[in-house]
């Protein structure tokens, strides 16, 4: 196979210093790529075998010997011990609130893309407010706002009365929306978000600039440092993701999602960092996911070697996937769920008819949801957090 | 034997209040809330932790830790996810609030990751909730000084970790746990990393007051059985603690002491002359039987003859 590793250091002026966007620069992933690449059966069962793995052991763990049926099984049963240890049978149930699908950015792979005639709305904070009740009835106690790019519509000050409206009504509020400076940020936890949620979408840089045809998303560097500045601003949560299918090299995409969380880890330490692996879903714009989207076996090899590089962070995993998947693959790493989640704007507290981002895949109630979580031998944890 | 000998009341006594079992329980990883509380009652939990962020402040949450318990066991309510002591403060005062017992394991853990506590801040903390009131049980490294520290703050127990929180390793910590114990005037209580029942008989054993366990007990095959195997386990490490229990000797040991010369005939009336090994001190080795032997272990430390405060 051609193996095309995931480029970063192609620009003169990289993301700042003293930031885990800097660390991830410093990484040698071409290196890991080619491991993956080569990697033999005595490698996988090096990196399975011990206590603690670097990204040489993810690395083995991606390759094709890994996803061999005797392997994939020996990575999932340890994948699911350790996310047993870590996390017990819990599981924490989110939703996320679509503020707006406003955009001016032009992006291949999203509904909001600035090109797509759709039906735009933008909530307001009263609005907001009646979708954080709505959701909070159906059980939630964690909401993450979504909108797109649209610094004058989703403008900073608009965000802030966005979270404020919300943050009385649900204990935890995380913040998915274009990027902002740190000052910014400040601003968003002071109204009450704690979390943040940045994905790079692809981590190469050739392919970032290929989907990003236009508006700010296109900074690559900015974007990819985004999470240091809310960590800096006092984010307590910090998500990031890959969109799988995006990149044609999945494996490449993997190593650079992974390497990054472990640059965030040890640069944030105070932070909770949160990984997902979103797959590319159709959308207005996109009738499919593209030729080389990771299939069902390998993602299944990825979540588990996640989990067995990095035993404590949280795996998010959405309603883009089917039910059955999702049920599937719970045990296997999974430690957040979004359950009966709407994509466009006010589709909680009443009717909409905005359109949404993605199209859903698992369409089940959120107790729905809880209902097979319990059947399966785990607890839905809707709260897990007290502001203090 | 010492003066350990059994009495009918052996209970655990923390800030005044007596509690039978020693067996503290925490409920987070458990598959669902009856089960947890099903667990509680197979452990004979008598004091069970309680997560303020999993508690719904508001009524209507179909996950409500504290209605699956009972009003027989007391709540302990945790400060967990407060990364100084300012947050961890305002916790309290929150579970205060909500009507909780005024009784806080404060738990500050700046890394979530390890989850290992902050000395600094959590002396700061200790310092203020005692002055407000509250029953303090803090979660500390296993670190003899931080724990005399806080003893001297007014906290009515300490609560060293064996090993990392989550980690089933046991009693890594041993060594410094029982320089807490030897020192303590408040009741110890290891807290975290106890994997095993054998783990928490082992703390018993050394002396500790007590153990909490969570995980090893949370995400067992059958939490409620492995709550039940625990419940033996404290008892019998107690059990065995009170009746005193032999030092343990690295190797076998001669019974002729190596100084009972001093006390005996001068050497050279104990060597026949012309004898085979004439010359040599007569050597009478036998091996002592483990546990003969008076153990001189420091005096009782009954829990009910600690102070709750210094």
């Amino acid at each position: 196979m051609t193996t095309t590793a995931v480029a970063l250091s192609t620009r003169p002026d990289g993301p700042p210093a003293n930031t885990a966007a800097a660390d991830l620069q410093a990484v040698d992933l071409g290196a890991l790529r080619e491991h993956a690449a080569g990697a033999t059966a005595a490698d996988v069962d090096r990196a399975l075998g011990r206590e603690r793995r670097d990204l040489f052991d993810f690395a083995a763990l991606l390759s094709d010997r890994a996803a061999e049926p005797d392997r994939l099984e020996a990575m999932a049963a340890a994948a699911r011990r350790t996310t047993l240890r870590r996390f017990g049978r819990t599981m924490h149930l989110f939703a996320p609130l679509y503020l707006s699908n406003e955009c001016v950015s032009v992006c291949t792979y999203c509904g909001f893309s600035a090109g797509n005639d759709i039906a735009r709305r933008t909530l307001s904070p009263d609005e907001v407010a009646a979708e954080g009740r709505a959701l909070a009835e159906r059980g939630f106690r964690h909401v993450l706002l979504v909108a797109g790019e649209h610094a004058r519509i989703v403008s900073k000050a608009y965000l802030r009365d966005c979270v404020a409206a919300v943050a009385p009504i649900v204990p935890q509020v995380s913040l998915e929306v274009q990027v902002w400076d740190t000052a910014t940020y400040r601003g968003l936890v002071a109204a009450g978000a704690d979390g943040l949620v940045v994905y790079q979408e692809t981590y190469d840089r050739a392919t970032y600039a290929d989907v990003h045809r236009l508006g700010k998303k296109r900074n690559y560097d900015w974007r990819l440092a985004a999470p240091d500045r809310g960590a800096e601003a006092g984010m307590r949560r910090l998500g990031i993701g890959a969109l799988f299918g995006l990149h044609d090299d999945w494996q490449s995409e993997a190593l650079a999602v992974a390497a990054h969380a472990r640059a965030l880890l040890r640069r944030w330490w105070r932070a909770e960092v949160t990984v997902a692996l979103p797959r590319l879903r159709p959308c207005a714009g996109v009738p499919g996911p593209p030729p080389g989207t990771l299939d069902d076996r390998r993602f299944v090899q990825l979540l588990c070697a996640l989990r067995l590089l990095l035993p404590d962070v949280g795996i998010v995993l959405s309603t883009r996937e089917s039910a059955a998947f999702r049920d599937a693959v719970v045990p296997l790493g999974i430690t957040q769920l979004s359950a009966g989640s709407h994509t466009e704007p006010g589709g909680y507290s009443g009717p909409s008819d905005a359109e949404p981002q993605f199209a859903v895949a698992d369409e089940r109630s959120p107790s729905e949801v809880a209902a097979v979580l319990r059947s399966a031998g785990y607890d839905p944890v809707w709260k897990d957090w007290q502001r203090s | 034997m010492s003066t350990r000998s059994p009495s009918s009341e052996d209970r655990l006594v923390i800030a005044g209040r007596a509690f039978s079992s020693r067996l503290l329980l925490g409920t987070g990883k458990f598959p669902s809330s009856a089960v947890m509380a099903a667990a509680a009652r197979a452990a004979g939990a008598e004091i069970v932790t309680v997560a303020l962020r999993r508690v719904d402040l508001d009524a209507g949450g179909d996950d409500d830790i504290l209605a699956a318990l009972g009003d027989d066991v007391l709540i302990l309510t945790n400060t967990s996810g407060a990364v100084d002591a300012d947050e961890a403060v305002r916790l309290a005062r929150l579970a205060r609030a909500a009507g909780l017992p005024e009784w806080i394991k404060l738990e500050v853990t700046p890394d979530p990751r390890y989850l290992l506590p902050d000395p600094v801040e959590t002396l700061k903390a200790a310092e203020r909730l005692v002055a407000e009131g509250f029953v303090v049980l803090p979660y500390i490294n296993a670190d003899p000084v931080l724990a005399k520290r806080l003893e001297e703050a007014g906290c009515a127990t300490v609560m060293p970790l064996g090993s990392w929180i989550g980690s089933n390793q046991g009693l890594r910590t041993r060594a410094a746990v029982e320089i807490i114990v030897e020192q303590a005037m408040v009741p110890v209580v290891v807290d975290a990393g106890i994997g095993a029942p054998s783990h928490a008989a082992e703390a018993l054993e050394i002396g500790a007051d007590a153990v909490l366990v969570n995980t090893a007990i949370g995400t067992a095959a059958d939490p409620v059985a492995m709550a039940g195997a625990f419940r033996l386990a404290v008892e019998a490490g107690r059990a065995g603690w009170r009746a005193g229990l032999p030092a343990a000797r690295p190797s076998a040991e001669a019974s002729s002491p190596l100084t009972g010369f001093l006390d005996s005939p001068p050497v050279a009336s104990r060597v026949r002359p012309g004898a085979p090994g004439a010359g040599q001190l007569e050597e009478d080795w036998t091996f002592a039987v483990e546990g003969s032997q008076q153990v001189s272990n420091p005096p009782i430390d009954d829990p009910l003859t600690r102070s709750a405060r210094p």
